[in-house]
């Protein structure tokens, strides 16, 4: 009669049951459910379409989401040229993603304004948002988006996300001003 | 060059002179006549598509400092002729609009609006077209700098969230530019002097 040496998980002896820290658990349900919020703003945005087109498929990652609202999305990939005019919508769709929200800056452009150093370009979208990670390239293949993802994906894994959670001030809200009470008379 | 249409235009047409040009026919011609002489090439000699809508400037201390240059060209013959027009003042070019004329002028005329700041006269909405409404310079001016000029970002409350502003943009030995010899391997964009930065400026050489 074989004995089994049981060293990890096993369903005939602990059911349905799996053991876990609550940060592990919710950091693996947000890795493996990256909504992308396309901010494709020039060429790398044709890389970031062939990254969700059959040959590179994003999909196998779980985030072939991609939303074009802010409302259901959590990581902004930036791919293209960000101009002055530009840079206003690119924060405000930011400010409307929810939280928690990561920004990928793809390909130079994104990452440091590129070749454009010019007096129409913004100089590197980390100017305005903040953002998690750069990937180099002018434009980045889509293995190197794919890779990109990957890191997001490693950073998202050790972030203490419970504490977040209880502090929920990651990005504090603007200050309300009220107006001061009326005085009685 | 010269040309039968050329001739014709200038003996149609009091003060308007050939014009230098290498490659299709070019004339000068009087603001006053401008509206007249495009409404003639396109009625009477079917030049029925506008091309371009642009100027030049000649440079701070030239005068005059502005011409409005148009590209017309006919889809039956297949022949271009390019206009010329100095604008009077130097200070605030105005040109006659060709929006009534030809449809295509009324965004050229916004973008060259833009870009150097003439006015286009009886424009339905000069508006700017690329650079935001607010944006203070006209870039293509001579004056201006391809890096830039000091400014706010044109949304007031992201300026306000980010601190960020509207700064001149490194040139690191700039303008940055495809080479246009050499190898096609090698003509990938760069810096034509990488020995300055904005960190460590050029060495002075005299």
């Amino acid at each position: 009669m074989a004995t089994e040496n049981n060293y990890a998980y096993n369903s005939k002896i602990e059911g349905d049951l799996v053991v876990t820290k609550l940060d592990t658990a919710i950091n693996w349900i947000r890795k493996h459910s990256v909504w992308p919020m396309p901010m494709g703003l020039a060429c790398c945005a044709i890389e970031l379409m062939a990254v969700g087109a059959s040959r590179f498929d994003i999909s196998r990652f779980g985030m072939e989401v991609m939303r074009f609202s802010p409302r259901q999305a959590d990581c902004m990939i930036v791919s293209g040229t960000v101009t002055y005019k530009m840079a206003e919508v690119v924060r405000r769709i930011y400010d409307q993603m929810a939280e928690p929200k990561w920004v990928v800056a793809m390909g130079a452009c994104a990452s440091t304004g590129g070749m454009y150093r010019s007096y129409a370009v913004l100089q590197g979208v980390d100017r305005i948002v903040p953002v998690d990670v750069y990937i180099s390239g002018c434009p980045p293949r889509p293995e190197a988006l794919l890779d990109g993802m990957m890191k997001i994906q490693d950073k998202i894994e050790r972030e203490p996300s419970v504490k977040n959670l209880m502090n929920r001030d990651m990005h504090k809200a603007p200050e309300k001003k009220c107006k001061p009470a009326p005085a009685h008379a | 060059m010269e040309s039968a249409l050329v001739e014709e235009i200038t003996k149609k047409f009091d003060g308007a002179t050939p014009r230098e040009s290498i490659d299709h026919p070019a004339v000068n011609i009087p603001v006053d006549l401008l509206l007249s002489v495009v409404e003639w090439l396109r009625d009477e000699k079917s030049f029925d598509l506008l091309m371009d809508v642009t100027a030049i400037d000649w440079s701070e201390d030239a005068s005059p400092r502005f011409t409005g240059i148009y590209h017309l060209a006919s889809t039956t013959k297949h022949e271009y002729i390019r206009l010329a027009s100095n604008c009077e003042d130097d200070v605030e070019p105005e040109l006659p609009t060709l929006s009534k004329l030809f449809p295509a002028a009324n965004w050229h005329e916004r973008e060259t609006y833009d870009m150097l700041g003439i006015r286009y006269k009886g424009h339905p909405d000069l508006r700017r077209i690329l650079m935001w409404d607010d944006y203070p310079y006209h870039p293509l001016r001579k004056e201006f700098p391809l890096a830039g000029i000091d400014t706010d970002l044109p949304a007031a409350d992201v300026a306000e969230a980010t601190g960020a502003k509207v700064i001149p943009a490194p040139m690191m030995g700039g303008p940055f530019h495809a080479p246009q010899t050499g190898a096609m391997s090698k003509r990938e964009p760069r810096a034509a002097d990488q020995s300055w930065n904005e960190a460590k400026p050029k060495p002075s050489t005299n």
